[in-house]
This record gives structure tokens, sequence and C-alpha cells, in this order.
């Protein structure tokens, strides 16, 4: 049983050819990941760190059709492209690190993404990391170390604090999935909190959320109709933030009663879950409630 | 990007939809030239184009009975700030009777990943006062983006709203409009309070489009809008908008630097934690390269609240040794410490960063809560 990725993962990289995909490949290989092709339109035939480049997805996907996930270091402008050409191929999990893509664009292909059946973590995310087995993302591998946490998280650099905090106290994880910051991501918390849930080798679990939306408080309300069961600590950013600039009014309304600091914390309290006022004192709320 | 309600209402007539008669006074035009040439007769709303909420309850919004009356208005609108805002423009409408105010919107569900339309029969107060006066009259309805907002969806919401009739298929057709130039535009919201009741059709009195900045590329037709005339922005969030940084002037005297916004707000809530006070938020973003840093640290040591400097940096696509560079060539170019600065260095690249830092004689921590200890200390 796994959440998603595992050893066996075979990555197509969509964009390896550009600075921060380059860069990454070779952060990755070096983890373990199994990289097994790299796209970007007009480089087919040349190499990245030894990865072979093709033109398109469709291409990459005959000579490798072992391959299952795509990690997506495209520019904004081209990025939903990507995503759709992945999807089209029939990649089950996409990655998409980009940032700065049209929320509108987003709402498309995670639409259609769900029709297909295929999982999207991101847009703007660190990407998911299943530790010592496999990296697809940008996270720093040092910080994290294989054990029983699993992670989800809204924020990128802050996912990588608590993992070092985490491998710090001696505690390991299963999983870390980064869901992205953006207003519309793929993968919400809930969902991922369905795989941990199934999944044997997770035995307790971090939310790291932030201000703004709700995904925190449809967390908590699963816990709380007890359909997510393994103990749980949570940390929400911007308890000190002053209220930011929104969109709107008419933003406000499905945010009604939802979105602030004090608001998730007490939805989580009410769930069960410890809150943790600062990242470094997750790990010892964990080993108290595991 | 918000639009002012002249070129909100300006795409919806684009899009087909029938708005009141008015003509656009920019500062130094003869306004009863510009009136008599537009034919609009009294009575007149003079609307002052700001991009505040709660416009009308401010003062922002004036009738006039004569022609004599709007001409006087426009002088005083003009010079009259709203919520701090003073005008570049001015709207004059023909006054529209009306026997009822609706209310109107398309937003993006984020949970749900669909647009929501939002519609009330309580127009004319804001839609948080609706929500809370009235919540059972909000209807909401979720669209998929492939099928898209469909006549029976406008005609169900109409209905639910109390419409009926001619005004129903009016309703409908602005409706429709709306989700098409809430679509076609990005839009992050598209609204019309209030959205007039008048005979046997709607008027959008009033209308918003807000676009999503990421989109503005594809929108080169909308223009620019200055930073200033938004009124959302301090004269040094402006300034460090201007060069690129991402900032928001809070009202400690820690300095705050670091690289993604939730670890950017957690350093902020590290330095309360621990008795200090941050004096801005400012998030170098993923992969901030050593020019970036560079910019940053210059910002801060010209912003004058800041008079201590926490640089908390955890690399994942941001390399520790950029950071660590910048900082340096920042010094070396600013002739040396200008304020008292602590960093904590942690993630891709530390090693190499601390050592780019050592060299200069600046002892990066590793830990964040050391570090963040260390700067609330500094005696400033």
């Amino acid at each position: 049983m796994v959440v998603l990725v595992d050893e066996n993962t075979k990555v197509i990289v969509q964009g390896i050819t550009g600075h921060e995909g380059s860069f990454h490949t070779k952060l990755m290989l070096s983890y373990g990941t199994k990289i097994v092709a790299g796209v970007t339109p007009g480089k087919g035939g040349t190499k990245v760190h030894e990865v072979p480049v093709y033109d398109t997805m469709e291409e990459a996907i005959t000579e490798h059709p072992d391959a299952n996930v795509s990690i997506i270091f495209v520019p904004a402008k081209f990025a939903a492209d990507a995503v759709y050409e992945a999807i089209d191929v029939g990649i089950k999990v996409v990655v998409v690190i980009t940032e700065h893509i049209p929320v509108h664009e987003t709402l498309a292909f995670v639409n259609y993404a769900k029709k297909k059946g295929t999982v999207i973590i991101g847009p703007n995310c660190p990407g998911i990391i299943s530790p010592g087995k496999t990296k697809i993302g940008i996270m720093p591998g040092h910080a994290f170390s294989p054990g029983s946490v699993g992670i989800i998280s809204r924020s990128g650099t802050l996912t990588y604090e608590v993992a070092y905090a985490l491998t710090r106290a001696g505690l390991g994880q299963t999983t870390a999935i980064g869901v992205g910051g953006d207003p519309v991501v793929g993968i919400t918390f809930t969902e991922a909190m369905e795989l941990f849930e199934r999944d044997p080798e997770t035995k307790a679990l971090v939310i790291i959320g932030e201000i703004g939306g709700d995904m925190e408080e449809r967390a908590a309300k699963m816990i709380e109709e007890g359909k997510f069961t393994k103990p749980v600590v949570a940390f929400v950013a911007g308890r000190t933030a002053p209220p930011g600039k929104r969109m709107g009014h008419a933003g406000a309304i499905i945010m009604m009663g939802t979105g602030a600091y004090q608001d998730k914390v007490k939805a989580l309290e009410k769930a069960g879950v410890k809150v943790a006022r600062i990242p470094q004192e997750i790990p010892d709320l964990i080993k108290k409630a595991i | 990007m918000k639009l002012f309600e002249f070129e909100a209402k300006n795409l919806l007539k684009k899009y087909g939809v029938e708005v009141p008669p008015s003509v656009l006074i920019a500062k130094g035009d003869d306004p009863k030239k510009k009136i008599e040439e537009a034919g609009l007769e009294p009575p007149l709303v003079v609307k002052s184009q700001v991009l505040v909420a709660g416009r009308g309850k401010a003062g922002g919004i004036k009738k006039a009975n004569s022609i004599d009356e709007a001409i006087k208005l426009v002088d005083e609108l003009f010079e009259k700030p709203i919520k701090g805002l003073k005008p570049s423009y001015l709207l004059i409408e023909k006054a529209i009777e009306h026997e009822a105010e609706l209310y109107a919107a398309i937003i993006i569900d984020r949970s749900e990943r669909k647009p929501l339309v939002l519609a009330s029969k309580y127009g004319g107060m804001d839609i948080e006062e609706i929500a809370k006066e009235k919540p059972e009259s909000i209807v909401r309805l979720h669209i998929d983006p492939q099928v898209g907002l469909r006549g029976y969806h406008a005609r169900i919401v109409g209905k639910k709203i109390g419409l009926k009739g001619k005004v129903l298929r009016s309703f409908s057709n602005f409706l429709s409009a709306l989700y098409k130039v809430f679509m076609d535009y990005d839009g992050d919201l598209a609204e019309s309070n209030p959205l007039a009741l008048v005979g046997d059709k709607v008027l959008p009195l009033d209308a918003r489009l807000i676009v999503d900045d990421n989109a503005l590329y594809k929108h080169s037709d909308l223009g620019e809008r200055k930073l200033e005339e938004t009124g959302e922005y301090t004269e040094w969030e402006i300034k460090a908008r201007s060069q690129g940084l991402t900032f928001v002037e809070l009202d400690g005297d820690t300095g705050i630097i670091s690289n993604g916004a939730g670890l950017t707000m957690t350093t902020m809530d590290l330095v309360y934690e621990f008795g200090g006070e941050p004096s801005n938020f400012l998030d170098l973003g993923g992969g901030a390269d050593a020019e970036l840093v560079k910019r940053a640290v210059r910002f801060l040591f010209e912003f004058p609240k800041a008079k201590k400097i926490f640089i908390n940096i955890f690399g994942g696509i941001t390399r520790c040794d950029e950071v660590a560079k910048g900082l340096v060539q920042a010094l070396k170019e600013l002739g040396g410490m200008k304020k008292p600065i602590v960093v904590r260095l942690a993630g891709t690249n530390d090693e190499e960063g601390r050592k780019i830092l050592k060299e200069y004689g600046i002892e990066a921590y590793t830990d964040a809560i050391e570090a963040a200890k260390a700067v609330v200390k500094l005696q400033v």
C-alpha cells in the first residue's frame, strides 16, 4: 500500500531543459527517483543528466510505456497545455510545480483531470516525497527521513521546516504531499486524507494549513465524522497576519465563519486535533499522540 | 486587477447588456459640454470612480436635479477623497427610477472548484450585510465550466429570487452576459449591485469586475492600473512592488525576509511568539536569485520601520548559496550592515551558503527558534 508514489514510480519531467527543470532533475535523480524521460518542445533528441528528451509526451510515453507520473516545470503561460498533454497520454498523477497559472485555467484542467481519473498535485506546490523511496518535487531531500508520519501541506517551505523538525526528533515520514498554495488546486486535504487513512504504514498525520479558504475546516469535519481515524497534529500559518487583501465582498460569502486563523483552529480542536502554536512543537505533539 | 465601474460597464455593454446612459468626465474636461454632447437630461447621478468598497456611503455618489447642480458636484467630487483616494474620473449617469434592487455575482468557489452564481432579491447593501440579515435570500448555483452557464441556469436563479415573465428573460440575458465577461476576462469576481428592476427589465446601476492578476497578459485591452489608484497599498508597499518585491507593511520594528508565503507568515508568528514585532512581510517566493535578495536587503535598509532584519530561509527551489551571495553583495555595495541582521539558513545548499557568509563574518543559524530568539533580543 502506498500513497500515490513509491520506489517503482517512473517519472517524466515536462520542461526538463529549463533552469529549474534541469536543476531539480539532477537533485531528484541523486535522491534515487526513477526519471525515465523528459519533454521540451524543440529539444527532442537531446539529453539532460543522461535522461532522454522528447518533443512530445506522446513520444515519451511510446518509448517509456511504464511511466506513470509526470512533474511540470513549464512556465505559467504554457503550463496548462502541459497538464492536458500529460492527462491525454494517460498519466495518472501529474505534479504541477509552476506558479502564477491563471486560476480559470487551473479550474478547467482540474475538472478535466477528475473526469479522466488523473490526480493533480498543485499547482504552485513543492510536489510529493516518499522519503527513502522517491522524491517528485523540489523539496530538499535531506530534511526528510523514512518513517510513519504522513504530512499534507498548503505551503512549500513550511513543509520542509516541519519535516526537518520531525526528522531531528527521530520521527520519519511515510509520504509528504504539498497540495499547493493557489486558490484552486487539484488534490485537497480531504482527498489526500482518504489515501493516508488506507495506508497501513502511516500511523499519524501532520496537517500544515494557512489562513484563507476552508480546506482545514473540511479536514476537521472529516475527522469529526469519523472518516479519518488516525492521530492528527496541525499547524496553521498566519496567526499574527493582519487581515489580508481579500477577493471583494462576494469572496467573503463562501468563507462565512471560515478562513480566519481562529476559525480554523476552533474547527480543528473541536475535532480533537492538537494544534501547534509554532511548527517546532509538532514533533512533541506527535509523540504524545501516537 | 480591479476595474473601475465605467470600465466594467463598458465591457458589459460590449457583451450586449443595456446600461444606464452616461458620460465619463476626466479632470480638466468641460462637464457642461460633455453632458450636452451625450444628450443627458436631469435627474443625473455623479459617481466618483474610485476602487473602494462602500463608495456610496462614503459620499462618492451624489444626485443632481439639474445640469448646473451636476457641474457643481463635478468640482466637489474631484476634490473629495473617498476613503483616502481622490478620483481621476467621474461618471455622470442618467438617474434611473426603479422598483427594486437585486444582487447578482459570479465568483470562483475554490473548494468546489467551480464558478458559483450568487443572487439575492435584496440588493443595494453589500453581500456581507445580505448574508447577515437575509441569509435565506441568497441563491447559489454552481456551474460546470465545461457546460457553461446556460439559459436554464439563469432562469432557475431568476425564479428563485422571485422574477417571472419578461423580467425573467431580461435577467437571464444579463446573467449570461455577466458569466461570459467573467469567463472571457479571467474574473475573480463579476458583480452587479444594485441590479435594478425597471419595468420589465433589469439594469445594472453598478458593476464590478476583478481580473486575475496572473491572467492580465491575455487582456492587454484593459490597459494598466497605477497602484496609487487602487487605494490598497501604502507608499512603501507601492515602492516595493515597483521593485518586484512581495511586501506587506506592518507596525513593528523587525524586518522579515523569508521564502514562501507559509514560511514568511510563520517567521512573523515566531517573532511574535518570542516577544518581538515584525515591521513587514517580505516573501522572496520560489527560486530567488542573488539579485532579488540584494534588492530585498537594500529595500529593508531603506524602510525606516525596520530597525533590525531577520532573514529566515529554508531552501527548496531557493538555494541558500544564492541567498548568501545576494546578502554579501548587498552589504559590499551598501557599505556594510546598516542595520543588524540575523540569518538562518537550512535546506538546499545550506552548507555552501553558510560558508559564503562565514567568509564575510556572519554566523548563520541552522535553527529557526534560536535565530528568532536572537533577533528579538537585539537591542536597537
